[in-house]
Parts: structure tokens; sequence; C-alpha cells
């Protein structure tokens, strides 16, 4: 548990409404944010009179305080985490008011990726709430002069049921603020049956905010007296400026300066890219003014990177022996000459274009830095920060404004350093916004990964022999040079983990050197993983006859947890005893959407054909049925889809549901036309035009979301239904035209029409 | 020197009468409700209303609005929430929510000019405003009832 310390009573009446350090206030013309502010004074929980932990404040008029300390990009997860505190403290939900923390360690983590957010502080949140509930308890019991144990709470107050007594919780702060916080062994949690949010969820706070435009994301944060500015990036990754003439560019009205931004030392990990930046009175005339640079580059060693050799390239280790990562049996003996089928698959770069492009405003002064980002990760951003600029980590006051997006882009603070960096240099407050085409062009992709299976079967077409061997350039690449493996985390994003029950099974990863930033987006490798599993495993359905769900629930055999013993399965880093791999929860889900969307009577005819696949990622068990129709020119629409899920406990059902309805539109754009390449180390896209993302005519018209009722310990809901519906849509269009999707996208690898 | 209307308020601005309306708007009205999404038209997240029809303000010049009323998600509940904007709180449309100051506009128009929606209309005329998260399905649902209670 988060460390609980008694705090309140140095803060005791201290101011109720200090300055607030980010005010997102609902007014007609957004506020300017508070100036010079290079101190910051904590959150309003730290300031309210009963302050038992870092997650809680109460104040004497009743409102309670809760510590957001996970960012908000959609998940509503600023609302959902903050609930279950609220729901151990047995508050009233319309009293709390919910603070977004700064980067700050004493959080714990606040990299707010890998679906992890619920799970990771789900019973540190309930034992906070615990903790100021037994101490609003502790204190009515002392003033009442009756036992502690003879008090309950009923939303917002303490009640003495023999005495028909009940004290607010407001009334009670100041008392219970005198008291010693208690122990986690002396709390006393709800009972599942006892909760009040927890199960049911509550729509985001910042709801109507979001309707109304008033909604603070980074890009809409503002300074007096901040400059703009705008990066010309090395076109190449690791390139350098040979000249730069910036004569014209500073003729532009609006235009005050170039400043030119040093090159990262390798490795990349989170250092600004380098190159040139304008620094403008307005965004327009940064952008107009970057126009009129003249800039000769050195592009360095990745200048010979072109994605239509390095598929090849892939492709040819995909099909050379590699390092064996899992093996049962003995594969190599086990293959015989015949009835052995072997496919290839593929899956490009992927970019992340979160709707609200790359932005930061960040101001050094008296040698700190206060930076206002759309930042998934505040605490990386302070580090980066940091040691760009030389100084502590906690001279980096890092807010956390809402996020446009993020889909994991925002965890990688390049950005945030570049205005650190320019506010340096220049001494006063600068934002930088990247355009649509930077943030395309410079991203961190997603795995280019190339993926060989082979399968020999005996007469019921069930594998006796499995083969799979996956080459990608891995996302240690980022951090480590040198790295050409896949890393043990990434490759147990379902790889490693293959839940078939086969008597001889062998998984194997190839080398790849990298030749831009990649880094994890939306589900991570499990989009190319659970791609080529499961459209190789319904390849294999389909050539014995067999109806896809059947035999998947054959291959993965009976319920069981996965043994794991010695093979490196890092589990998203969870611990394997609270949560294993059960084959049977895999199974369950399978079941239900195969119940719910009709399987049993749905029969695929030509142009109109029924996908299947199943896959556990961020430790959630998802099964997806995809219907396509698909006309003679090859057009296709997605009339419906099925998902069930098992992510264990769900705090918020229906935030949930709608993560998963719009995994299935993320799923859409990777499979229609999600793809980034290069040429002479140069990335080809730059936009919307040509890197295109689903738009509503193009998307499931209906998506039905079935979660599972679960005691199991609370699992990840933003990611997992991204794989399995990638899979299953391209298993649908085989259904309905004859044709396999095996190298992804439809756009430039589709033949159908 | 470009006069227009904001909002129901005149300005004049004497800046690059080329700038586009998002950056006026966004950097010298200050109204950040509006979003830059793409600067080429192909998002719309940067949609405001000119004599109440929709527009990208990325690519509109600060010029072709003069003499114009301009609109932004700012105005549009300011006098109580707009029946759109009621439906999309009811059917919890948005996620990250960037997206929508341009969906809600870009809806508002349409439903002005096709107040009794197919679905079909609905795809034809909400394809040019890009959701990443992908609320397309729910923001398809909102715009029924609140068509119904315009008309």
């Amino acid at each position: 548990m988060t460390q609980i310390e008694n705090v309140s009573r140095r803060r005791f009446l201290k101011g109720a409404f200090g300055a607030g350090a980010f005010i997102l206030a609902a007014r007609y013309v957004p506020p300017m944010l508070a100036q010079g502010q290079t101190t910051y004074d904590g959150t309003e929980a730290d300031r309210a009179t009963l302050h038992p932990n870092l997650f809680v404040g109460i104040q004497q008029d009743g409102t309670v305080y809760i510590v957001a300390h996970r960012s908000e990009m959609g998940t509503v997860i600023r609302t959902s985490l903050p609930l279950v505190l609220a729901d151990e403290l047995d508050a009233d939900s319309k009293r709390v008011k919910i603070d977004q923390a700064i980067g700050d360690k004493r959080y714990g983590d606040q990299n707010t990726d890998g679906s992890q957010s619920v799970r990771r502080f789900f019973d540190t949140m309930r034992e906070c709430g615990a903790a100021a509930r037994l101490m609003l308890i502790q204190a009515a019991a002392l003033q009442w002069n009756v036992p502690a144990k003879e008090c309950s709470t009923e939303l917002h107050a303490v009640i003495h049921k023999a005495t028909g007594r009940r004290l607010g919780y407001g009334e009670l702060a100041a008392g219970a603020a005198r008291l010693t916080v208690p122990t986690k062994e002396q709390l006393q949690l709800k009972k599942p049956s006892e909760w009040r949010y927890i199960g049911k969820g509550m729509t985001s706070v910042d709801l109507e905010k979001l309707c109304t435009g008033k909604a603070m994301y980074g890009m809409d944060a503002r300074l007096d007296g901040m400059v703009y500015a705008s990066v010309e990036h090395p076109p190449v990754f690791g390139g350098t400026i040979k000249t730069l003439d910036d004569q014209d560019a500073l003729k532009v009205a609006g235009v005050r300066q170039t400043i030119r931004i040093d090159p990262f030392k390798p490795p990349a990990a989170f250092q600004p890219l380098g190159g040139v930046a304008v620094i403008a009175d307005n965004t327009w005339a940064a952008f107009q003014g970057r126009k009129k640079l003249k800039i000769t580059w050195d592009n360095g060693p990745n200048e010979s990177y072109d994605s239509v050799e390095y598929k090849k390239e892939l492709r040819e280790t995909a099909h050379k022996p590699g390092k064996v990562i899992r093996s049962v049996g003995d594969s190599d003996k086990a293959f015989p000459t015949e009835n052995v089928f072997e496919a290839d698959y593929y899956v490009p770069l992927l970019a992340h274009a979160p709707m609200e492009p790359l932005v930061a405003l960040a101001e050094f002064k008296d040698g700190k830095v206060t930076a206002w980002a759309p930042t998934q990760n505040p605490q990386a951003a302070q580090a980066i920060v940091s040691s760009e600029l030389g100084i502590a980590k906690e001279d980096v006051i890092c807010h956390v404004t809402l996020l446009g997006g993020g889909f994991g882009r925002k965890s990688k603070p390049d950005y945030v350093a570049e205005a650190a960096v320019l506010s340096k240099k220049l001494g006063r407050p600068v934002k930088v916004v990247w355009t649509r085409e930077d943030d395309v062009k410079f991203d961190y992709y997603n795995a280019v990964a190339a993926m060989y299976l082979k399968a020999a079967v005996d007469d019921k077409g069930k594998p006796t022999a499995w083969l799979q061997r996956s080459v990608f350039p891995p996302i240690s690449s980022i951090f480590d040079v040198n790295a050409v493996y896949g890393d043990p985390p990434h490759l147990a994003q379902g790889w490693t983990d293959l839940p078939y029950d086969l008597p001889n099974i062998r998984i194997e990863n190839g080398p790849a050197q990298a030749h831009v930033r990649i880094g994890w987006l939306r589900s991570v490798a499990n989009i190319y993983h659970a791609f080529g599993v499961q459209c190789f495993t319904d390849e294999l359905a389909h050539r014995a006859n067999r109806d896809p769900v059947e035999y998947l629930l054959d291959l993965i055999g009976p319920p069981r947890t996965l043994d794991f013993t010695n093979v490196q399965y890092p589990n998203y880093g969870a611990d394997y005893k609270t949560y294993p791999w059960e084959t049977g929860r895999l199974r369950n889900v399978i079941e239900t959407v195969a119940d719910k969307s009709g399987w049993a009577g749905k029969k695929s005819v030509k142009g109109h054909g029924f996908g299947f696949a199943a896959h556990r990622s961020f430790l959630t068990y998802v099964a997806t049925v995809v219907e396509v129709e698909v006309s003679d020119d090859g057009e296709i629409r997605i009339p419906r889809v099925d998902t069930a899920v098992d992510a264990g406990i769900v705090v918020n059902p229906e935030a949930t549901r709608a993560q998963f309805e719009g995994a299935v539109v993320f799923g859409t754009s990777i499979v229609r036309s999600g793809e980034i390449t290069a040429k002479n180390g140069v990335i080809q896209q730059s936009n919307f035009n040509d890197y295109p993302v689903a738009r509503i005519n193009e998307v499931p018209a209906q998506t039905n979301v079935y979660i599972a009722e679960s005691s199991a310990p609370p699992a990840g809901v933003g990611e997992p239904g991204v794989p399995p519906f990638v899979a299953a849509f391209c298993n649908a269009i085989f259904a309905a035209t004859g044709t396999r999707v095996r190298d992804l996208p439809l756009s430039t690898n589709s033949n159908l029409g | 020197m470009v006069k227009l209307k904001v909002n129901g308020i005149d300005r004049t601005f004497d800046g690059d009468p080329n700038m586009p309306l998002l950056w006026y708007v966004r950097d010298v009205l200050g109204l950040t409700g509006t979003k830059f999404g793409c600067g080429m038209a192909l998002c719309g997240a940067c949609t405001v209303h000119k004599n109440g029809e929709a527009i990208r303000s990325c690519i509109t010049p600060v010029s072709a609005a003069a003499g114009g009323e301009i609109r932004t998600i700012e105005d549009l509940g300011a006098n109580g929430l707009h029946a759109v904007q009621q439906a999309w709180m009811e059917l919890n449309v948005p996620q990250c929510g960037y997206c929508q100051s341009g969906q809600i506009m870009q809806a508002v128009s349409f439903l002005k000019s096709t107040p009794h929606p197919t679905d079909q209309q609905i795809d034809d005329a909400m394809a040019g405003n890009i959701c990443r998260c992908g609320t397309y399905q729910r923001l398809r649902q909102a715009i029924k009832p609140a068509a119904g209670r315009i008309a």
C-alpha cells in the first residue's frame, strides 16, 4: 500500500481553497494559466483538513478531494479510479472533486499505459478510502463516547444506529485529523455486495466540458508572455543539420527567431530528435516560418532504410531458425514431410495519430521548469527534462492536462523536453506545437513484424507439431542501439503464451535492426502476434473442414492454468499467482460470444462472411465475432461485431464497453489502411490523406460488448479489444471471399476486388 | 484589416489575412474549444459555423470570413446546452473528447438542413470528422434523438 502518513496536523485548517495549480475553469474564454508558477503547493487533497494519505482529503464543508494520478485520454480513468476510493470511503460522489496530480514519484507509477491503472491501484485506492472512513468513524465514536464498532457509515455520514445519531464527514474532518492514521491491518474493506460504485460506474466527471469545448487539453494551455514554436526535425532518424539558412523564415510576419535543438545522443530514448525551431507570436506564423527554412541534412546511417527491402529481409529472417523462446516436446523430430502447412503473415509499422498532435508548454525560470503537457507519463517527462537541462527531477513540475488521445505515443515525452529546452534558451514560456505531419513522420511506431507459422496435422486436422517464428525490431532498441531480438515483455504479448494443448510446440524469435523509433501503441505486440496465430488457426480449421470455434476450443484443450516453468513469461508485470493464464476463462468468452452472436446458425456465403478469433492480453480474455459484407468490387462493410470480455472485476462497465467499441474502430484502421513506409530513410506518409484512419462510414455499424461477471482481480480494458478484432475481421473476409489476408493492410495488399 | 463577427461580437483583425480562422480564434481570441487536428480539412476537428454552415476553420483564411458571422463551440451552449450537446451527454459519446467540438458543430449544421436523417445520411454528413477513439457508434445514435428535439 502507498505509504499512509498523517500530514493533516501540520496542514490543519490551512486555507481550504489555496491557489489551484491548473484550474480547469468553465469560463467563456479559457483563462491563462497562472504565471511564473515555479513552486507547487500540492493538491487540494494535500491541503484539506483531513488528509490521511496521498490520495484523499476531506474539508470541513464535506468536500472530498480525490487525487487522480493517472492521465485521462478517454478511458475515463480520472473518474473510475477515484470512484474506487470513494466507494470504500462511502462518500457521496456528488461531493467528490477530482484533483489531477502532477508528476511525482510519491504516487508510485504514473505511466498510464499497459491497461494497468485499475489493476495496479485498485487495492491502494480501496485502502486509502477505507483508512479515511475508519478515522471518521473513530472521530464520531469519540464525540459520542460510544465504541467505534457500534458506528457505521451511510453515504457521507457516520451513524450510530442504537441512538439514531448522525454526523456528516465535513463535521468530523477536524476531529478525525487529530487521530492516528490506521495501519493496513486495522482496515476493514467492504464486501463486494456492499460496493456502491464499483461495478456500477459513472460517466466522466469531464463529460459536460467535453461537449462544450471547455475541456482543457495540452493544446489549449496558455501563459501570458508565451511564444509558439514549431520544430523542423531531421527527415531521417538520426540525421543532423549540415547547413541552415533561415533568412526567409525570419521575414515571415510574426516570426521572432530560430533556435537549433541539438541532435540526440544514441540511444534516442525520449530525447528530442534535434532540428530547428521557429519561434513566433502565434502557431500559424511558426508553421509558415518553417516552410521557409533552407536546411541541408546529413541523413546518417538510416538513409538506406527502405521498407519494401526491409519487409523482404524480415521475411527471410523469419524463414531461418531463430532464438527459441519456448519449447514443448520436440517439434524438430515431430515434423513429418506430409500434411505440413505453413504461412507467412506481415503487419507494417503503425503510427498512433491521436487527434491532438503533440504539444507542450514549458517555462524555465529560476533554475526550475514548470510544464503543462498532455502526457501519459509525467514522471518520464520530469526525467528527460531534468537530464536535458541538467537540473534535478524535483525541479521539474509537470502538470498533466487532458489528453486528446494518447494510444501510447504520449508516454514518450520527447516533445515536452523540446519545450523545456527552448524555454531555457529563450528565457520565456514556450509552447511547442507539432503539426499532423510531424506527428505521422516522427512517431515511435508500432513495430513492423513478419511471422512464419508451420503446423503438421493429423487426420482430423489437429496439429501434432507447431512452429511459430516472429521477427520485429524491438522497442528496447530505443534504449539500446544493439537490441535486435524481441524483449521478453513483448514476446509475452500473445507469442510466448500460445495457449494450445499440443504435444510439440516451438516458439522462436529472429533478429531485426530498427531504423526508426519503435514504441508501444495500443495493444503493442499483441496486434501482430494475435493476427498471426489466430489467422493461422483459422486457416487450419478451414483446411480440416472444421468449425473455427470448435477447432479453436479443441486446440486450447481443457480448462487449466498454463505452466510457464523455465519460460520467461513476465505476464504484463503482474504476479502470476494473482493473474494466472487460465484457459477456462478463454473458453468461457469463446462460448459466450459464439452463443450471443448466434454463431452456430451463421453460414458464410460468397460476399457475406463471419470470422472469429480469441486472445488474452493485458490479463483480459476476449473473443470476437465479426460479420462482413464484401461487394464484387471488393468494398467491405462491417454490419456487426460481437465481443465477449472477461476482465475480472470491472469498476466502470459503461466506460469498459466504450473501450471495446473504440477498440474495433482502432482495429478497423489497422486492417483497412494502417501502414507507415519509408524510402531513403524518410517516412512517406504525412497526414490523414496518406495515413487514413477509419471514418464513420467504414467502421462496424453495430458493436455488441458482453462483459463477464467475474470476481477475479481487475485486469485491463483499454487495449485487449484490438488484437482479436483484427484477426477476426481478416478471418471474416476469408469466409466471405475465399481470399486470405496475410499481409496488412488491405489498402496496399488486397486483391479482393 | 478584416472585420467579422465571432460569437456575436464584432471583431477586427489587422494581422496576416491569410491566417486560418482556426488560429485566429484560438491564438488571437483565446477560444480554444475549436481544435487543431490536421491543418488540411481532413479531420474536421476545427469545424465552426460561418453564417450557420459548418466550415473547416483550418483552411479558411480570416479574410474569407470578412463580413461573416462565425460561431464556435463556446457559443453553441452559451444559453443552455444545445439539443445535440444534450444528446451527446445522454449517450455518453466522448472518450478523449478532442474531436467532439468539431463533431458537434458538424452535426448541428447538418441537422439544420436534414432534420430527419437516415443512417446513410448521417454517415455521409459525418464522414469528414475523424474520431480516433472510435465513438462513431454512439455519435450516430445520438444524432437521431437530437434531431427529434430540434425538429
